[in-house]
């Protein structure tokens, strides 16, 4: 499993997507910070934090698209699948690999929160209620994003796809008020990831909303595994 | 060492693979052959645990592929169809990363080396596998393969895309391997199975068609009984005078060849009828001189032939 995280995590930096992946998050988050809480002279990083959840919910397909549609496509999945490594441990080592690059990337925040406590004392509690939230929101994400990239043999594909499913879940709240029966309008606000996480942009961390997410990954980490399993079958 | 029983594998309505069985024992060279689409890489997927068969069983050192994955596998190196490798690493990093996946327990940077100076890819070491010719692409693979010193050798043809001297280099190291390691090797090259296994599987539109040594194979489809004899005289005399050797079938006249004057006949004795020496006496003794005499060995592409083109799957082999 780390042997598998570590080569794909290098492989991130020995292509450009690590890089570029990482420059726009932090050109991204850096002028929110400054344009939600330095120009405000607040010490409220709330703003901030709602606004990275649209910006990692466009970037995260980059982030995956690749992860195991590139496999199959230069046929390097028949080197991991007959190598003496569990479905489970490789699967993992991928799904790792592209963690440990978007928490390279919401790292910077807690810099800016450095910066900003040299200003003025800062709430540390709120501030890792909202890295945690975005951590967790990360993993749901990307989880589903490596379930799309296992779907394809298409970088392009996945990342529309991707990019397709992001906007589905962004659009859920606006349809779950549009919706009239009432179990159907709680069914779909239920299931909405920016309820979930706007609760720990406020501040607040339950225990339910954190769950959700956790999920949501393992679901996809599942349905990933399957996929696998599946082709074998097939 | 290796054994397969009954496979089947089922894609859609069409069987790729059908009830298929065979053991390969310990250091045993087996060539796997078959034209293209006949079943030979989907047959070494399912060995290697990359594919499910629909039905039957693989057991490998007595590790069943499905129950044991992991256990099993390990005693594998597998070089599939197209060389597995990571374009955006370097033949180095490359090859410790398969040595990590393998969870080799030799002394690394010795067993990798030793490795590259087998396949000779020393010089490429530390170049990106991105900007490798073909032949050396080819050559990392079977040095992924070799990793971690498995016991069971699965070669997917192992010398496409490289040029005739590496070729013959690649041969040579697969003959040499197979003294340590049971090696089975795809081809629809027949030479190359000749020149290299010790025994030899035909298969053909997923079916078991032949398994044997390739000599028996063709010894056993040969007519060593025919002849074609090229003799210079009459033509109808020489006809006359074949056809009256005792046990002789048939006589055909090929007809004129050279510049003229030189006949070719096609001669047919008995089974198992030796008549070499007695067309020799006669027609030295109407001083017709023999020019050349060759009985009608078939070659293994003759076999292969015909063995994949009549469907009769008791061709004459096993």
């Amino acid at each position: 499993m780390l042997t598998i995280m570590r080569r794909e995590f290098n492989s991130y930096f020995s292509s450009p997507i690590g890089f570029i992946y990482l420059a726009v998050f932090y050109i991204l988050s850096g002028f929110f910070f400054f344009s939600t809480t330095l120009i405000y002279d607040t010490a409220d990083m709330s703003y901030l934090f709602s606004n990275l959840y649209s910006i990692i919910m466009f970037l995260i397909p980059i982030l995956t698209m690749r992860l195991l549609s590139e496999e199959k496509k230069q046929k390097t999945d028949q080197l991991l699948i007959t190598s003496p490594v569990s479905l489970f441990s490789l699967i993992m080592g991928k799904y790792l690999s592209a963690l440990l690059v978007f928490s390279t990337g919401v790292a910077v925040t807690i810099l800016y929160a450095i910066v900003l406590a040299s200003f003025t004392p800062i709430e540390w509690a709120v501030f890792f209620g909202h890295l945690v939230g975005l951590f967790l929101l990360g993993m749901a994400l990307i989880a589903i994003g490596m379930f799309l990239s296992a779907l394809t043999e298409s970088q392009v594909i996945a990342a529309v796809l991707g990019f397709a499913v992001m906007l589905l879940l962004m659009m859920i709240d606006p349809l779950a008020q549009y919706v009239n029966t009432p179990i159907l309008s709680d069914f779909l606000s239920g299931l909405s990831f920016n309820t979930r996480y706007s609760s720990f942009t406020l501040g607040v961390f339950d225990f339910s909303n954190a769950l959700f997410f956790i999920s949501v990954a393992a679901v996809f980490i599942f349905f990933t595994i399957r996929v696998f399993e599946k082709r074998r079958w097939s | 060492m290796i054994e397969v029983k009954n496979l089947v594998k089922q894609y859609g309505k069409k069987r790729a693979v059908d009830d298929v069985t065979f053991t390969v024992n310990k250091g045993e060279i087996l060539g796997f052959l078959g034209p293209n689409g006949a079943g030979k890489s989907t047959t070494m997927n399912i060995i290697t645990g990359y594919l499910s068969a629909t039905s039957g069983t693989v057991t490998i050192n007595g590790h069943e592929i499905l129950d044991d994955p992991v256990n099993a596998k390990k005693s594998i190196g597998y070089l599939p169809e197209l060389p597995p490798l990571y374009l955006d690493m370097t033949v180095k990093d490359y090859l410790d990363f398969v040595y990590d996946l393998n969870k080799a327990k030799l002394p690394r940077n010795q067993h990798i080396q030793e490795i590259c100076e087998l396949v000779k890819i020393t010089d490429v070491y530390n170049r990106l596998i991105k900007n490798l010719s073909k032949g050396y692409r080819q050559r990392v693979g079977i040095a992924q393969a070799l990793i971690g010193n498995p016991e069971v050798l699965i070669l997917d043809e192992p010398t496409v895309g490289l040029d005739p001297k590496q070729i013959i280099e690649i041969r040579n190291l697969i003959k040499e391997l197979g003294k340590k390691h049971t090696v089975i090797l795809s081809s629809h090259i027949l030479s190359e199975v000749q020149a290299v296994c010790e025994r030899v599987i035909v298969i053909n539109n997923g079916k078991l068609v032949a398994d044997d040594t390739p000599d028996n194979l063709s010894k056993d489809m040969s007519t060593d009984h025919t002849l074609t004899v090229r003799v210079e005289g009459p033509e109808d005399e020489i006809y006359k005078l074949l056809t009256k050797i005792p046990n002789m079938v048939s006589v055909q006249a090929l007809g004129e060849k050279e510049n003229g004057g030189v006949y070719d006949f096609s001669v047919e004795a008995k089974k198992g009828e030796d008549i070499r020496r007695e067309v020799f006496k006669r027609l030295a003794a109407r001083n017709w001189p023999i020019l050349s005499m060759r009985t009608n060995q078939l070659t293994l592409e003759d076999i292969f032939l015909q063995l994949t083109s009549e469907d009769k799957s008791n061709g004459g082999a096993k």
